[in-house]
C-alpha cells in the first residue's frame, strides 16, 4: 500500500511540474497502467510491463506512461479515477477483476478511453483485449504426448473456471492427436498463485507417474519442483526456461506489446474506437518460446502445428468435439465451437476423466 | 521409493512450516502474549533467508537472516504491546500488513533469482528403514530441527522451573508480578522466541520448498499457525499432532485429485481444514474438564504500576 500511495504521489507531483511549465508542441498522450501484481512477477505482470516499455520506447516524448502494480480488486476504482483525474488520455486495466470498477469510472469520464484486459463488458469508451491462450496449449499437448514415456501427463490448475477450462481441453485434444489414449491427470491448486502449494501439486502429480507437466497457475515452482527430478514441464505467460534449463520444453507467451502500440498509435490518429480484440498466434499476442530439450523432429512438428494454427489451417476445437460423457459437443461456429462456445466452456472433453463440479 | 514412501516425505515437508511457526506462536501465547502477525513475520524471514542465501550462497547465512529477521520483527511488535500496553490484536494485525508490504521492498530486487539445492542430510542406517526410512531420516537440516523444537519445547514448558515461570506469567499477570516474576521480560523473551521460529518457518519456505523468492508466497501459512495453536490446546504435543494432520490432507487431497476420484477441488481444498478441526476437537472432549483452556491473561496487557 506504501509503495502505491508513493507511486501515484510521485505521478501527481510529476503531473504539477508538468502543468506548471509552459506547454510546447502539442501535449504528450498520457497512458496509464493498472497491474494486479509487481512488474517483477516474471509472468502476468511483467509481460504487460513490456508492453508499457515499449509504448516509450516507440513514441518517445509524443506519450507519457504512468503505471501503479499490485492494485487488489478492493482498490482498483479508487486508483482508475486518480488516473482518469490527473490528465490519463488512456488507461489499460489489465485484471479480469477490474472490470466493474473499468466500466464505473468511464461512465464518470466519458472523454478518457479505456481498455480491459481478459473482460467482456465493453461501452462508449471502453475497448476489451484478450488473447487465445488455448492455441499454444494445444501446441504443448502434442508434444507433452510425444514426450511422455508413460502416456500419463499432469496438469495443474488454478480454478475450475472457463478459462482453464478450455486451455485444458486444448491442452487434451493435442495430446490426443499424438497418442488418443493418453491419460491426464488435473489438480487444481485453488489459487492463482501459491507457490508453496504449486509445488505440492507437482509432487503429487509426478508421484503419479506423471512425466510431464503442464500449468496455468502463475509462479514457476512447479517447474523448478519439475525439473529436480528431470521431469518435463510447460512455462506459462512469460519464458520459464531459467527455473529449469535442462527440463523446459517451451512456454506460451504473452505478448501484449504489439496490441498496445497499435492502440496508442490510434489515439494519436484520432481513430481510438472501443473495439474487442481476441488474437491468438496469428496476431502475434501469445508467441511460443524456442522448442527446448526434445528431439529435433518432435520440435519440428510442433513448429508445424503452430504454423498451421497460424495459418487457420488449424483449428483446436474443430469439430466434431465430444464431451466427457461422449456427447457430440453442437457445433455453433463454421465447423469449430464458436468464440462464445470457448469462452463460456463448461465441459470436459472426452478423455479427461475428472469432473467439473457443478 | 514408492508412491506411499513419496507421500509420506511430502507430507513431512508440507507440515515442517506450519509445526515450526505453531510452536514459536505457543510459547508466546503460553507467556499470554497474542501476537496475530505471524503472517508477517513469516514472510520477513522468507524474504531475509532468501537475501541472505543467495548474497553470501550460504544456506547457513540464510536460516540465520530470516530468524533474525522474525526476531527483529516479533521484537518491534513486544516494544508495542509490552512497552506501550498497545492492543495486542491490533498489533498483530498491524504486524502482519507491515511485513507482507516490506518483505515485498526488500524482494523486488530478488524476484527471479533462484538458489541451488539445500543439501539433505541422510542419517546413516536410519534412512535405509523400510516405509518410515526415507521419509523421515533423509529429509533437510528444517525437518530435524522441527522435531527438536517440539521436544525442546514441551521440555521447557513442562518440566523447568523457568518453564512453569513463563505459563504462570501467561495464567494470572498479576499474581505472577506480586510472586516477583519479572512479567515483562518473561513475555518480550517468549514473544522474541516467537518471531525467530516464524522467520525460520519463513525461510524453509524460501529456501527449501521453492527455492526463489516471490511476494506473499506465505500466502496464509502464518494463520494456519495460528489456529493450530488455539485447535492444540496450546500444547506442543497437540501442535505436532494438528500440523502433520493439516499437512497430511493438504498433501492427499492433491493425490486425491491426481487419481480422479471424481470429488469436487474445491470441497477437497477444504479438507485439510476440516480434518484438522475434527481431529482436534476430538482431542480436546476427550481432555474432559482436567485440561487446559487458554491461559488465563492471553491478550491482556500488563501495566505494573496499576
Amino acid at each position: 500500500m506504501k509503495r502505491r500511495d508513493f507511486v501515484a504521489a510521485g505521478t501527481i507531483a510529476v503531473m504539477m511540474a508538468f502543468g506548471a511549465a509552459p506547454a510546447q508542441a502539442a501535449d504528450p498522450v498520457k497512458v496509464g497502467f493498472v497491474f494486479v501484481g509487481p512488474v517483477g512477477d516474471f509472468g502476468w505482470t511483467y509481460q504487460h510491463n513490456q508492453g508499457r516499455l515499449a509504448i516509450e520506447e516507440t513514441f518517445g516524448d509524443r506519450v507519457e506512461t504512468t503505471f501503479i502494480e499490485s492494485v487488489s480488486g478492493a482498490d482498483a476504482e479508487r486508483v482508475i479515477e486518480q488516473l482518469a483525474r490527473t490528465g490519463h488520455d488512456l488507461i489499460f486495466t489489465t485484471s479480469f477483476g477490474y472490470m466493474e470498477p473499468t466500466i464505473r469510472v468511464a461512465e464518470r469520464f466519458p472523454d478518457v478511453k479505456f481498455e480491459h484486459a481478459t473482460g467482456f463488458r465493453r461501452a462508449d469508451n471502453v475497448a476489451t483485449y484478450n488473447a487465445r491462450f488455448h492455441e499454444g496449449r494445444y501446441i504443448l499437448g502434442q508434444i507433452a504426448a510425444e514426450m511422455s514415456e508413460t502416456g500419463v501427463i499432469g496438469y495443474i490448475g488454478a480454478f475450475p473456471i472457463p478459462e482453464v477450462t478450455a486451455g485444458m481441453n486444448a491442452y487434451v485434444l493435442g495430446a490426443q492427436s499424438v497418442n488418443p489414449d493418453i491419460e491426464l491427470r488435473v489438480v487444481y491448486v485453488n489459487a492463482w498463485f501459491d507457490p508453496a502449494r504449486e509445488t505440492d501439486a507437482a509432487r503429487a502429480l509426478m508421484d503419479q507417474g506423471a512425466d510431464v507437466i503442464a500449468q496455468h497457475v502463475d509462479s514457476p515452482a512447479a517447474m523448478q519442483t519439475a525439473a529436480d527430478r528431470g521431469v518435463y514441464g510447460f512455462g506459462q505467460a512469460s519464458d520459464m526456461i531459467d527455473f529449469a534449463p535442462d527440463t523446459l520444453l517451451t512456454s506460451i507467451v504473452n505478448n501484449w506489446t504489439d496490441y498496445y502500440l497499435t492502440r496508442v498509435q490510434a489515439v494519436l490518429d484520432g481513430t481510438w474506437e472501443p473495439s474487442d480484440t481476441w488474437g491468438g498466434l496469428a496476431a502475434d499476442m501469445i508467441r511460443m518460446a524456442p522448442y527446448t530439450n526434445m528431439p529435433a523432429d518432435v520440435a519440428e512438428r510442433a513448429a508445424a502445428t503452430e504454423e498451421a494454427i497460424r495459418s487457420g489451417e488449424l483449428n483446436p476445437f474443430t469439430c466434431p468435439i465430444f464431451a466427457q460423457d461422449g456427447s457430440e459437443v453442437p457445433c455453433e461456429g463454421d465447423g469449430v465451437l464458436s468464440d462464445e462456445q470457448v469462452l463460456g466452456m463448461n465441459f470436459f472433453v472426452r478423455g479427461i476423466a475428472d469432473r467439473l463440479p457443478n | 521409493m514408492t508412491t506411499f514412501e513419496a507421500i509420506l516425505f511430502t507430507v513431512v515437508m508440507a507440515s515442517t512450516p506450519l509445526l515450526i511457526a505453531a510452536i514459536g506462536e505457543l510459547v508466546a501465547e503460553r507467556a499470554g502474549v497474542l501476537n496475530l502477525g505471524v503472517e508477517g513475520m513469516m514472510a520477513m524471514g522468507a524474504v531475509s533467508a532468501f537475501v541472505g542465501a543467495f548474497l553470501f550462497q550460504s544456506t547457513w547465512i540464510g536460516i540465520g537472516f530470516g530468524m533474525l529477521a522474525g526476531g527483529l520483527m516479533a521484537a518491534l511488535f513486544a516494544v508495542a504491546v509490552l512497552g506501550f500496553a498497545a492492543n495486542q490484536v491490533g498489533a498483530g494485525l498491524a504486524l502482519t500488513i507491515l511485513g507482507l508490504g516490506l518483505s515485498g521492498v526488500i524482494g523486488a530486487p530478488f524476484v527471479g533469482e533462484r538458489l541451488p539445492t539445500t543439501p539433505r542430510l541422510e542419517i546413516p542406517y536410519l534412512s535405509d528403514l523400510p516405509i518410515l526410512g526415507s521419509a523421515l531420516f533423509s529429509q533437510d537440516i528444517f525437518v530435524y530441527l522441527s522435531l527438536l523444537l517440539v521436544a525442546g519445547v514441551a521440555w521447557f514448558l513442562m518440566g523447568t522451573r523457568a518453564g512453569l515461570r513463563l505459563r504462570s506469567v501467561g495464567e494470572n499477570h498479576g499474581s505472577a508480578h506480586s510472586l516477583g516474576l519479572p512479567v515483562l521480560k518473561v513475555r518480550f523473551m517468549a514473544v522474541v522466541f516467537g518471531g525467530l521460529c516464524a522467520g525460520l518457518a519463513g525461510a524453509y519456505l524460501s529456501l527449501v520448498y521453492t527455492r526463489f523468492w516471490a511476494p506473499n508466497m506465505t500466502a496464509g501459512r502464518g494463520w494456519i499457525a495460528v489456529a493450530l495453536v488455539v485447535f492444540a490446546a496450546w500444547r506442543p504435543g497437540w501442535a505436532l499432532v494438528g500440523a502433520y494432520i493439516f499437512g497430511t490432507a493438504t498433501v492427499l487431497q492433491l493425490h486425491a485429485q491426481a487419481a480422479q476420484f471424481g470429488l469436487p477441488s474445491q470441497f477437497l481444498s477444504a479438507v485439510p481444514y476440516l480434518a484438522t478441526i475434527i481431529a482436534l476437537v476430538i482431542l480436546s472432549a476427550r481432555r474432559g474438564s482436567s485440561g487446559v483452556g487458554a491461559p488465563g491473561s492471553l491478550g491482556q496487557p500488563f501495566v505494573p504500576d496499576r
